[in-house]
């Protein structure tokens, strides 16, 4: 299980990223929290699954343009 | 024993007990602590924080975790300097500097791990862990010699290792990782999930966080038991600012201080790395992750947990957030160095340049109390500021010195 954020920048706020994810991956979707508006937005999002497929399934997404963080923010810091 | 009552969801207000715990189980959110603000103001007094030791530890009935001397390296009661040379520059006539780069650790960290480091020993825990860049590796490495713990610090294998000499010379593990600060972020956050270890801003973030609040405490009873009209201080994830803030209005909660809180809470980033900040600027309350690409190394957190806070608060205090150009990173570091002494890295040049932004915009006014947090000390990146080595050579005499030198000649 894995638990991302993924913020949605201008044209992909009205791409149905989360539902292509899971019915194109083995991978099982749980929206734990988000705010979407007119021009950005994030979720929270629960992954299932084996770890080669949600990284498969994090990095389709990245390469639409949707941006993949840690749910939590970073952890690194100075 | 600590005032402190619970954990509680900071988006859906869930309750939790007090236990090694950061994310609410249902919404994700952020936990945080409960106070019992009925028995704080009941045992805390001015004449008692006046008369405790001089740490932070003065506030410990403010702080979520019982005061452990073995844990303690004596952070914080770090000086509140009143400016007349910068405030002059500045055109300011109550300029303070809060000083906390001469920590046991030379940052404000220290007062965060402080808390983390005795919360870890009260719930059991052996290992310390943190994965940092520089002050976080720093502070957690000297706390953990003290408190006679282990201490593991993650970095990314790309970090020159010099950075974080500051950690090992405490005899801390370090781990360089392979990989991204990405990669580094994902597998802490896994080890968090597998070893029974305290990672200061994973398991006991909602404690390490409250930290901070000393910060505000120490401004208000060194500002003579009032609180400031501008508070600046710079950001990364966003935590520190929230907590100056709450600092203050607890103060001002139990009667220590007047019950309106005037801060104006001003929050500094640098252009390379903004993402509050810009939330800010574009009015809005959703927080865009950047790549940090920024020279202020400490303030570089692309995706910061308590951005959406730190915006609340400026909101709640009529603040503001600014923008420092990343030319101007190193000219703060400059002024404030040759106008008070006082040498700081990156995040303190992010605070002067942007309280010289705040005054010449008009945000802050001349005559207005005002106090600029400087966080960490400027030894640790000297390579910001070797520009200012520019030493005249000469032959060992007197005549050659007189001619090189001209203005020394009386």
């Amino acid at each position: 299980m894995r638990r991302v954020r993924l913020t949605f920048l201008d044209h992909m706020i009205r791409q149905p990223v989360v539902y292509q994810m899971g019915h194109d991956f083995k991978v099982v979707t749980n929206i734990r929290r988000a705010d979407v508006q007119e021009n950005v937005g994030w979720v929270i999002l629960e992954l299932e699954g084996e770890e080669l497929e949600i990284d498969r399934a994090l990095a389709w997404a990245q390469s639409l343009g949707v941006r993949v963080d840690p749910a939590l923010g970073d952890l690194i810091e100075g | 024993m600590a005032n402190i009552l619970s954990l509680r969801c900071r988006e859906c207000s869930r309750e939790y007990p007090v236990e090694p715990l950061n994310v609410c189980e249902f919404c994700f959110g952020p936990l945080e602590v409960v106070y019992d603000y009925d028995a704080i103001k009941k045992s805390t007094s001015r004449k008692k924080i006046a008369a405790g030791p001089r740490s932070m530890w003065r506030y410990a009935d403010f702080l979520p975790v019982d005061y452990n001397p073995i844990v303690d390296i004596n952070a914080g009661f770090t000086p509140l300097i009143r400016s007349r040379n910068l405030a002059k520059v500045l055109g300011l006539n109550e300029l303070y500097i809060k000083n906390d780069s001469v920590n046991p650790s030379y940052s404000f960290k220290d007062r965060v791990v402080a808390v983390a480091t005795a919360k870890a020993l009260e719930f059991g825990f052996e290992t310390i862990a943190c994965a940092s860049t520089g002050n976080l590796a720093g502070a957690v490495s000297a706390h953990a010699a003290r408190a006679g713990m282990k201490a593991y610090v993650f970095i990314p294998s790309n970090l020159e290792a010099g950075k974080v000499l500051s950690a090992a010379i405490y005899n801390a593990t370090i781990v360089a990782v392979d990989g991204s600060y990405d990669d580094v972020n994902r597998l802490c956050s896994e080890l968090a999930d597998k070893y029974r270890w305290a990672f200061v801003n994973i398991n006991v973030r909602p404690f390490y966080a409250d930290g901070s609040k000393s910060l505000g405490y120490e401004v208000a009873e060194q500002l003579g038991w009032r609180a400031p009209v501008h508070a600046i201080a710079p950001a990364a994830s966003g935590a520190m600012f929230t907590k100056i803030w709450k600092g203050l209005n607890e103060f001002a909660d139990v009667g220590l201080i007047d019950s309106a809180v005037p801060t104006h809470m001003h929050l500094a980033q640098a252009a390379g790395c903004a993402p509050i900040a810009e939330a800010y600027l574009d009015d809005r309350f959703i927080i865009k992750p950047v790549k940090p690409n920024s020279v202020a190394k400490s303030l570089a957190i692309g995706n910061p947990a308590d951005g959406y806070y730190a915006l609340k608060t400026i909101e709640a205090s009529g603040g503001s957030a600014v923008v420092v150009p990343e030319d101007q990173v190193a000219e703060g570091v400059k002024l404030l160095a040759r106008t008070e002494g006082i040498f700081t890295e990156g995040a303190g040049g992010v605070a002067i340049s942007g309280l010289k932004q705040l005054v010449e915009s008009g945000k802050i006014g001349p005559d207005d109390l005002t106090v600029v947090y400087i966080t960490g000390n400027g030894l640790k990146t000297v390579e910001l500021v070797q520009d200012v080595v520019r030493p005249i050579n000469i032959a060992a005499t007197v005549d050659a010195f007189e001619s090189a030198v001209p203005a020394s000649v009386t």
